[in-house]
């Protein structure tokens, strides 16, 4: 092993990667795993597929392994970005080609390995194969790359998700990775490979789009030994899992997208903030960190080219606000996370009061492929603003959830109903919230919009990190915007005066409107009303004079729900009533005299007492008392009862 | 100036560097701020000084927004304006309404910006918060519900002061100013100077009231009421009063404070003069018999927490004299009930402080003498202030007094322990009488006065170099200190005074004062210097009686016991 280790060292250190020497070949071949000697079993356990299974799924798999004598490599691997059909298990068979299964949860895994065994492959769990030409392909079976959710996929920082094993650098250094770092290290200059990125057109992916070469090329000229380089996995948005994905399923990525930046500024540290509610991510990046110092590819002297790198992990403590650059820096250093003003920015004046590049995970991610692959394949991805791919993180009530990776300039109708294959139970479409609680929502209308920074914009929402929540017809979209403003307000960070006091105001308007007041006279409804306008005219001051981009952002979802859904808010405000039958004050439940049994489950569950009725005979709710829980509509058997 | 900008359409000149604010105010144009403090960097957390840029219709915060050639801004365009409105009307719907009962009205920033906003309208309404007061404290007590979050005080506490009592806990709209767990003062590191409420825009912190507790002793018969004033308060309590800083109104003050009602009017630079006697024999002491050095001043009850707190290693270095609020508070009630042949615990003492801290410590428990408080109520400057008041003294038509025998008389030298430095000069001047028999020929010791934060002198005094340091600002010690842990053995003596600038700019002091006002205060007590002729504290005629009557000695066995005191390491939550 420790043979291989050095081939691999010395392999890295080599200016040309093109002639390989055969034993090296050899390593490589062996981690790329495009053919196997022996069968071997994936198991996607990252922390989606842990939590549909994939833990039980591979103790079952190791079990019958040991019963039945079977001498397999069971592997785990991140996921591969299509949650609902986790627990996912690819197996490869020697000679023959990765197939990949889906919901293999552990009672299935006996059926499924005794028939893989038996060479028959059970195609109604097949997801696709992995086709190569090193292997030979399953006859019938669809090619991974044809399946749906993945064919209009263009996966650059989820190219190894799924597919290697994170724990092992050797199989990030077979997949190509670490391979363009020594060129870059001895061949180009800092300032050419600021100058590179900045060509590359590659902008920030934590949502603001700043240009990343131009950050990078900021930071870089300014005078000082001690910089620093920060990675921001904070992902704090309600529905994003992008960085967590990428760090669990592919860390060196990341690691090398800041070793090179860090090359590029002139920094010797770097910090990766991570939320501590991230364990599984946190366990990868320490394991990878260790892997790429005993390959000398972090710490002094990295392969042997005089530039010195270290990165340390800073676990955040799960404040939202702690995303925001400045109150990030704030927090490294052992301060309170609360933004500060800027200028000065952190690419002139940052942590430690040094000049700091921090960019996001998926940002970091995008380096490595465009310093080995090059500026012109780069360029050729995505619209002529912005290039490249981008990550989106799928939830809510779509059809099948989970990560997605999409050139720059697909339209948002083709992420949903293409790729992640439309709307849970053929329910309706309603609109889907894009950039989390920064963001706005769009709407049928808008779905042909090409995904690109400028554009959101427009529309009133914004690129943000990637969170995309889809909403069908029974989401109320002033329940959304209540979601979002409690969000907001629990997490501002209660240092400037629009955003501390603005959003609780703004809060208490909303609730307002969906609570229901204890008389209904004309002067309550003017008042509701009254909010509505205030609302409008709070939002527009708390968006302009709000320290941080936290507050800047906090009144988009209020604003775009407001923006498409007037009607909705005018019907809670005059009609009293929620369409969607969401906002539980506003509702109230009857009973369907011809379906009720008349068997009192309902009368002991209502927490008011509010149904009324004897035994076998059809039960009664007295509408003053019922707080419209819905708990008796839930308890029914009969479907007696309903929203009236 | 070398940066051209323009200012609401008209060009203005920049220096390359200051922030917009400093361009904008040098316009005579008034920018509302409220987190701001000058000299400190930017925090940008109150919105108020948002001006628009020119262009973009960007509203960006002039308090750190350095000056960039060719900018334009606007001041007071509708954008700014209706920000401004919209952002004072916020913190309004959540501020409890009660300025009448509230001790900063008609001084309270809020108040005034809802009056230059000609706010007329609750135009935002909701929930307020409903927070516990903080009133466990001796000194000072915190009302979270009136705190408009600006920060000042924490900044204060930090960066001037370095102790960090206070910093803002929670998240969101819930977010308040608290103490370590939010357990209150009592449990916290805080040093009780008050610096914090001197800052604060509102009422949220405030110092603990004796002013009911004086008036009631004032009507009780069986009661002696006494006072005694510090040296600070004479060239202080005129701003009170609408009279220019720095005027000195200590014949008018003495009058004032009899028609309050206090018996008898001492003057606490006399027990300052007494300090000198006591302190420089100490430190004499300690040269001679090789005793703890450097000796550190204990005159500041804030700096003497601190040491308690945070550096108990240094305490044999603290000097044990007690501070001239004590000594004056102990002879009044052992030398002066004597004198008058009255029951010490029938005496009420008062004492009138420019400071916050001084309430704490005349609550110590080390300040009893035989089982009885040597001060029984502090009142700060402004409190004197409302006391005159009620009592409804028109100052601006009284007679000069002067102060009462057998504690009334000072000198110069025990007048300017109201300013950074003076302790220091004073004991120097009699510390050499003492060591060469011999009053120096030039006793002005220029290079201890004024507002550099530390300040360093080598004094010969017959053969010995005495190495002295004054620190101005308790946040200052730090660097001293750090010196001395490192090795530095050339410093005999220090002062430390935790408020930049000494007494004069105490936490007891007028709210709102300018950094004029306090140099005008500091020049007055120094002209008082210049004027006198007894600028000795051993001099003192009084003093010099004192000891032939009771004390016999200074750092003697007696005053051992009524005028000195040792403290010990405290826990505190920091």
């Amino acid at each position: 092993m420790n043979n291989n280790k050095d081939l691999l060292k010395k392999h890295l250190s080599n200016k040309d990667t093109s002639h390989l020497s055969a034993e090296v070949e050899k390593i490589l071949t062996l981690n790329k795993r495009e053919k196997v000697s022996e069968p071997t079993i994936f198991v996607g356990a990252g922390t989606c597929g842990l939590g549909a299974g994939a833990g039980k799924t591979l103790l079952a798999i190791k079990e019958y392994c040991k019963t039945n004598k079977w001498n397999v490599n069971i592997i785990e691997t991140g996921c591969i970005g299509l949650c609902t059909a986790e627990p996912i298990v690819d197996i490869m068979l020697p000679g023959k080609s990765r197939v990949s299964f889906e919901n293999i949860t552990a009672e299935k895994v006996t059926d499924l390995l005794d028939s893989v065994r038996e060479s028959k492959i059970p195609t109604k769990q097949v997801i696709g194969q992995f086709k190569s030409e090193s292997s030979e392909a399953w006859k019938n079976i669809p090619s991974i790359n044809d399946h749906s959710f993945f064919k209009k996929q263009k996966r650059v920082v989820l190219k190894n998700c799924g597919i290697i094993d994170p724990q092992r650098i050797e199989d990030y250094i077979a997949s190509g990775g670490y391979g363009s770092l020594y060129k870059t290290l001895t061949n180009n200059k800092p300032i050419d490979v600021c100058k590179m990125i900045e060509l590359s057109g590659l902008r920030g992916r934590g949502g603001g789009g700043f240009p990343t070469g131009r950050k990078w090329s900021l930071a870089q000229i300014q005078e000082g030994k001690e910089k620093y380089i920060i990675c921001n996995a904070d992902e704090g948005d309600p529905g994003a899992f992008m960085d967590r994905a990428v760090i669990e399923g592919d860390p060196h990525r990341l690691l090398e997208g800041m070793i090179v930046g860090g090359y590029a500024i002139g920094a010797n540290y770097g910090y990766i903030y991570i939320r501590a509610e991230y364990p599984l991510a946190i366990e990868r990046l320490i394991k990878a960190i260790k892997d790429a110092k005993e390959y000398g590819l972090l710490g002094k002297n990295i392969l042997n080219t005089n530039f010195d790198f270290d990165i340390k992990i800073k676990k955040g403590a799960g404040a939202f606000v702690c995303g925001e650059e400045t109150a990030l820096i704030h927090s490294i250093e052992g301060k309170r996370g609360m933004p500060r003003p800027r200028p000065p920015y952190p690419s002139v004046s940052g942590l430690f009061n040094k000049p700091t590049v921090i960019n996001n995970v998926e940002t970091f991610s995008n380096v490595p492929a465009i310093i080995s692959n090059g500026l012109d394949w780069f360029t050729a991805i995505g619209t002529e603003k912005s290039k490249g791919t981008k990550v989106f993180a799928l939830s809510g009530k779509i059809a099948k959830t989970g990560l997605v990776e999409i050139p720059m300039g697909t339209t948002i109708r083709e992420i949903l109903f293409d790729i992640a294959g439309g709307i849970k139970n053929n329910k309706k479409f309603k609109a889907v919230q894009i950039g989390g609680p920064s963001g706005g929502c769009i709407t049928e209308e808008n779905l042909n919009i090409e995904i690109d920074y400028e554009p959101l914009i427009k529309a009133g929402a914004m690129m943000g990190s990637g969170g995309l929540v889809v909403m069908d017809e029974d989401t109320c979209m002033v329940d959304v915007a209540k979601f979002f403003m409690d969000f907001i307000q629990r997490e501002s960070c209660g240092k400037c005066i629009p955003c501390r006091e603005g959003t609780k105001r703004m809060l208490e308007i909303l609730n307002s409107i969906t609570s229901k007041p204890s008389t209904d006279d004309n002067r309550q409804a003017l008042e509701r009303f009254q909010g509505v306008t205030q609302l409008e005219s709070l939002a527009k001051v708390i968006k302009e004079t709000s320290l941080c981009g936290l507050g800047q952002t906090a009144p988009n979802p209020v604003l775009s729900t407001i923006r498409w859904f007037r009607h909705e808010y005018e019907e809670h405000i005059f009609e009293r009533e929620c369409r969607a039958n969401i906002c539980t004050d506003l509702r109230t439940f009857v009973i369907d005299a011809t379906k009720c049994t008349g068997c009192t489950a309902c009368t002991k569950k209502c927490p008011t007492m509010a149904i009324v009725g004897s035994k076998k005979n059809p039960h009664y709710i007295i509408e003053e008392k019922c707080i419209g829980c819905g708990t008796c509509a839930t308890i029914c058997n009969f479907n007696a009862i309903s929203p009236k | 100036m070398s940066i051209h900008i323009k200012i609401n359409g008209k060009p203005a000149e920049a220096n390359k560097g200051e922030y917009l604010l400093d361009t904008i105010e040098r316009q005579g144009i008034k920018i509302p701020t409220l987190c701001h403090i000058k000299g400190m960097f930017p925090s940008g957390a109150c919105r108020m000084c948002l001006v628009e840029l020119e262009g973009s219709g960007k509203l960006i915060t002039s308090c750190s927004y350095p000056v960039e050639d060719g900018m334009s801004i606007f001041t007071h365009s509708p954008k700014v304006v209706e920000a401004r409105k919209t952002i004072v009307e916020l913190l309004l719907s959540n501020h409890p309404d009660d300025c009448l009962y509230c001790a900063r009205n008609k001084n309270c920033e809020l108040q005034n910006f809802a009056d230059d906003f000609n706010i007329r309208l609750r135009k935002t309404k909701g929930n307020k918060n409903d927070y516990n007061l903080d009133i466990a404290g001796l000194s000072l007590e915190r009302d979270p519900d009136k705190c408009v979050l600006c920060g000042r005080c924490i900044r204060i506490c930090e960066e001037t002061i370095g102790v960090t009592a206070i910093d803002f806990i929670n998240r969101g709209s819930k977010t308040i100013v608290g103490t370590a767990f939010n357990k209150g003062l009592n449990t916290s590191s805080c040093v009780n100077c008050g610096q914090c409420l001197m800052v604060c825009p509102t009422g949220a912190i405030t110092e603990k009231s004796h002013i009911n507790q004086v008036i009631d002793a004032i009507n009780n018969p069986e009661l002696t009421v006494v006072v005694q004033y510090a040296p600070a308060i004479s060239v202080s309590l005129a701003e009170e009063f609408n009279i220019k800083a720095g005027k000195d109104i200590n014949g008018v003050m003495n009058a004032a404070l009899r028609k309050v009602g206090f018996k008898k009017v001492f003057d606490t630079s006399f027990s300052a003069d007494l300090t000198i006697l006591e302190e420089a024999s100490e430190l004499v002491d300690r040269i001679v018999n090789k005793k703890p050095l450097p000796m550190f001043t204990s005159c500041c009850p804030a700096w003497v927490k601190y040491v308690e707190e945070f550096n108990p290693e240094l305490l044999p270095n603290i000097s044990t004299c007690k501070s001239p609020q004590q000594m004056m508070g102990s002879v009044i009630k052992n030398y002066y009930a004597k004198v008058e042949k009255l029951e010490p615990k029938k005496i009420y003492s008062v004492s009138i402080m420019p400071c916050t801290a001084k309430k704490f410590e005349a609550q110590r428990e080390e300040m009893l003498t035989d089982g009885v408080a040597d001060v029984d109520a502090v009142l700060t400057t402004r409190e004197l202030g409302k006391l005159i008041k009620i009592f409804g003294i028109d100052i601006a038509n009284l007679e000069p007094e002067s102060t009462d025998s057998p504690l009334g008389a000072r000198t110069t030298a025990g007048k300017i322990f109201g300013a950074s430095g003076g302790v220091m000069e004073a004991a120097l001047r009699t510390a050499h009488f003492m060591i060469t028999g011999k009053e120096l020929e030039n006793n002005k010791f220029l290079e201890l006065r004024g507002f550099k934060d530390i300040k360093e002198a080598k004094i010969k005094i017959g053969d010995l170099e005495v190495g002295i340091a004054v620190v101005n600002g308790l946040g200052n010690v730090k660097t001293i200190l750090k010196q001395i842990a490192e090795g530095r053995k050339d410093l005999h003596f220090i002062e430390v005074m935790n408020c930049p600038g000494g007494c004069i700019a105490g936490g007891g002091q007028h709210i709102g004062a300018t950094h004029e006002s306090i140099l005008a205060r500091l020049k007055a007590l120094y002209q008082i210097d210049d004027n006198e002729t007894i600028r000795v504290s051993h001099q003192n005629p009084q003093i010099i009686e004192l000891y032939k009557n009771f004390l016999e000695k200074p750092n003697g066995k007696v005053s051992h016991k009524y005028l000195h005191t040792t403290y010990a390491k405290r826990d505190v939550l920091k």
